[in-house]
């Protein structure tokens, strides 16, 4: 531990990324501009979140590092490493015991509590981006809350597939009042965005902070007769027979063999372990 | 009856180059007026400025709104700017590809102001972006092609479409014949002449061809140099023009 400042970044960045936290959490849904550090791990593959838990790291915490929902993948397993090295904090796989979870593309099925932090990685953390290519312009459609785009892309969804196809990173607006990219989770977490733990948002290339305080109102954006709807694979888990759970489709053989199982791999090894 | 748009001392320039200087004007509803003018006579620019798109250096553009009835738009913050913009005024432009979002469909392009002040049933949306093509002479079998598959005069047609589903009041066009040919042209012309006529629109045309304000145009205004040189009813200043410049502009059109 002596080789390294706790959690790896030096004490003043650690007080600009907290500011940029604080006022995150203060407007919620608001992309707060950072000075985004550059890290010892290529953009995307999670330098934002990096960032913001070595900001918020203390040393009694224990934390939780999953991507896709699973514990046990590189991205996962090398970050978790990470702060094992660089902040000497006890780490774990269960969610409950976790009081930092950083998070890839999912949100643990385990509802999360008070106390708890949730730390996303944000590859685009602008949800206006593909329509609207400026950035000045996008800045002044957050500030005018001129978000009527948002919706010609999902009437152009409906008009061309029938139904709203954006199955991931589903923009949802945050207190009635900011747009917001929740990350590229399944539109099956979205309903699960309202928690009683703080979402924080970090995207590194992007410089971007932005974050959920607890109990926050999250709406995903719809249309009347075209209601959002929070979609999975219309299965039971393979292994645990979960049926309420986020899947992962797996496929076994070259002759069309295929299982589904949980990504939330925590989850499932729980249910398994009580059900044994 | 108050005028629905009066402008006052309206002065831009660009640094020492002169955009337009104290141009004054009242428009009534259901009026167009046309402005006529050479290449850099600052039709456009007077436009721009009436249309809250650029900033002048002086003069006033009071807007009577539905709401609060006459106020000055440039005083207005820019959320309020914008409001009207996407209800009570259009800006067709010379080039649809200006006007129009050729990365979504027809349907989108038509209902893109609708979602913006509101609209949050597709079917209603789409019911009026079909009806809104038919009327616009758009087959509405197209109404999920993308606006670059279509030809310039259909283009040109989308983009009114877009502007006018809002029901507004008061349409900026800025050569919306420009680049057409001839055929095309007309049609667009006879289009737009019914749709003012039934919508009971006000508009404000920046042209340089004077067939377009003779055929569209209740009044017209000359510029010349970014000063007012001459204005008056249509038929009166084309039949009988005072100013040498005036002259000069009616008989330079070809006789074929």
């Amino acid at each position: 531990m002596t080789d390294y400042n706790f959690a790896y970044l030096d004490e003043d960045t650690k007080r600009m990324i907290r500011r940029a936290i604080l006022k995150a959490l203060a407007v919620p849904g608001y992309q707060v501009p950072f000075a985004s550090r550059e890290m010892p791990m290529p953009y995307g593959w999670g330098t934002g979140g990096v960032q913001v838990s070595a900001a918020i790291l203390t040393p009694e915490d224990v934390m939780k590092v999953i991507d896709q929902g699973a514990d046990d993948t590189t991205n996962a397993v090398s970050i978790r490493r990470f702060f094992e090295k660089t902040a000497g904090v006890a780490t774990t796989t269960r969610t409950a015991e976790a009081t930092v979870i950083q998070t890839r593309h999912r949100i643990p099925e385990t509802p999360l509590r008070e106390g708890q932090v949730l730390v996303y990685q944000v590859p685009i953390p602008e949800p206006l981006r593909f329509l609207e290519p400026r950035e000045t312009e996008t800045r002044r459609m957050h500030a005018l809350e001129d978000y009527g785009l948002m919706h010609v892309k999902l009437y152009e969804d409906i008009a061309r597939h029938g139904r709203i196809a954006t199955s991931y990173a589903y923009p949802v607006k945050v207190e009635g009042r900011y747009v917001m990219d929740p990350s590229p989770i399944p539109k099956f977490d979205n309903p699960r965005l309202k928690s009683e733990a703080i979402q924080l948002f970090g995207a590194g290339r992007e410089q971007r902070i932005y974050a959920l305080p607890p109990h926050c109102r999250v709406e995903s954006l719809d249309f009347e007769d075209h209601p959002f709807e929070a979609s999975k694979a219309d299965h039971p888990c393979a292994l645990c027979g979960a049926t309420g759970s986020y899947l992962d489709e797996v496929i076994t053989d070259d002759a069309g063999g295929r299982m589904f199982v949980c990504s939330d791999t925590d989850f499932c090894a729980t249910r398994r372990g009580e059900a044994a | 009856m108050t005028p629905l748009l009066e402008v006052r001392g309206l002065t831009k320039s660009y640094g020492r180059s002169l955009g337009c200087a104290e141009v004054s004007f009242d428009l009534w509803p259901g009026e167009v007026m046309g402005i006529v003018g050479e290449s850099g006579s600052g039709k456009s620019t007077l436009l721009n400025c009436l249309a809250g798109l650029l900033e002048p250096d002086a003069g006033e553009v009071i807007f009577d709104t539905r709401a609060d009835g006459p106020r000055d738009v440039l005083r207005m913050g820019e959320p309020e700017r914008r409001w009207l913009a996407r209800t009570d005024w259009a800006f067709v432009r010379q080039n649809p590809r200006d006007g129009l979002r050729m990365g979504v469909s027809a349907g989108a392009n038509v209902g893109e102001r609708l979602m913006a002040v509101g609209a949050r049933h597709y079917g209603d949306i789409r019911a009026r972006a079909t009806d809104w093509l038919r009327r616009v002479e758009i087959d509405p079998a197209r109404i999920d092609d993308r606006p670059r598959t279509f030809s310039g005069g259909m283009q040109q047609r989308l983009q009114i479409a877009r502007n006018l589903v809002t029901g507004p009041r008061l349409v900026f066009m800025d050569e919306p014949t420009g680049g057409l040919d001839v055929s095309v042209q007309a049609r667009l012309l006879d289009l737009l002449r019914g749709l003012v006529r039934d919508m009971g629109l006000s508009a404000v045309v920046v042209t340089h061809d004077l067939a377009v304000v003779r055929l569209l145009a209740h009044r017209i205004m000359v510029m010349k140099d970014g000063r007012v040189v001459e204005e008056g009813l249509t038929d009166q200043v084309l039949d009988d023009p005072r100013h040498p410049y005036t002259q000069l502009l009616v008989s330079s059109v070809l006789q074929v």
